[in-house]
């Protein structure tokens, strides 16, 4: 992040004159699973971060000894200007259930999140993936990021593993690849366009 | 400013906004585009992070970025930019999709921008 503070001004980053609107995406996932280098391969800016400082419920502390903490939370994103007038931004945010508030407000008017797998660690995903069907009703497309050791597991397994809805979509992709990430944001928008809430024309 | 600076002062944040823990608007997201208004000069009482702000929306940026290059907190930035808003001196330039999702008309853009990629 160093390049962030390096140029503080940085002119060149600014969006062209003619962008009028923006709209989000969220890329969310466990720790270590791939966030931040989908968005970097995607990204027309350099990957930059924010820290917000949320205050969590303690998890698994006796519930009569109501138990909160501080913690700081790195927020990675990225952008992608898709037409002359819009913005894509990509936040990356982590999934986890105690860090709920924080993507609940980011959630707010997003077409969709990107939940981020890595089959190695199957079990990290299962909160994220709770946290999304019981608690928002935003479109969500499931991305297997490729790791050179990740099991050659085939996606309908990965998919049942998950036990995700027949519509839900599940890609693999190599994070590092901006193709391979450009479509997994193709099948998410695909993805969203089913939902009925997008259906209207607002322009 | 490091990043490291703030968290040490856990005060200083809210100095910065007089107090305030939420911005005079609530239409503020992280992707929310603002830019300077250029034919408004800062006022004279305006603190050194403010004109940096204004200075930084020469062109348009979403929230997220000014935090970002500020190294601030979004929560905070919004707290700022929502005051600079008030003054005149900073504009949102998608103040028309607050609270609303994007239609199909839209994502099929984005779709079409995706695909040239």
């Amino acid at each position: 992040m160093d390049s962030a503070s390096s140029d503080r001004t940085v002119p060149g980053q600014h969006l062209a004159p003619t962008v009028a609107r923006s709209v989000k995406v969220l890329v969310v996932g466990a720790f270590g699973v791939g966030k931040t280098t989908l968005i970097g391969a995607v990204s027309e800016i350099d990957p930059l971060r924010t820290e917000e400082r949320i205050t969590t419920a303690s998890v698994g502390i006796d519930p009569g000894q109501p138990n909160k903490e501080t913690t700081t939370v790195a927020m990675d994103f990225g952008r992608i200007t898709v037409t002359e007038d819009i913005a894509l931004y990509l936040f990356g945010t982590p999934g986890q259930r105690r860090f709920w508030d924080l993507w609940a407000g980011l959630a707010d008017g997003a077409v969709g999140a990107l939940v981020m797998i890595d089959t190695r660690h199957l079990e990290d995903s299962f909160e994220v993936l709770d946290q999304l069907e019981l608690r928002t009703k935003i479109p969500f497309a499931v991305v297997v990021n490729q790791f050179p050791d990740s099991p050659n597991y085939p996606l309908e397994r990965v998919r049942a593993a998950l036990d995700l809805l027949p519509e839900t979509p599940i890609v693999e992709c190599d994070a590092r690849d901006r193709q391979s990430a450009v479509l997994t944001l193709i099948t998410l928008v695909e993805h969203a366009m089913t939902f009925p809430v997008f259906q209207k024309v607002n322009a | 400013m490091d990043i490291e600076e703030y968290r040490d002062h856990p005060v200083r944040s809210y100095v910065l906004t007089s107090g305030r823990a939420h911005p005079s608007r609530n239409t503020l997201r992280p992707e929310t585009l603002v830019r300077a208004v250029e034919s408004r000069p800062v006022l004279s009482t305006a603190g050194r992070l403010e004109r940096e702000l204004v200075q930084l929306c020469r062109g348009t940026l979403a929230l997220a970025e000014v935090a970002a290059y500020l190294q601030l907190p979004v929560s905070l930035v919004a707290v700022m930019v929502s005051d600079l808003v008030d003054s005149g001196n900073l504009t949102i330039r998608s103040n028309h999709q607050a609270h609303v999702l994007p239609g199909k008309d839209i994502l099929e853009k984005i779709l079409d921008g995706l695909r040239k990629l």
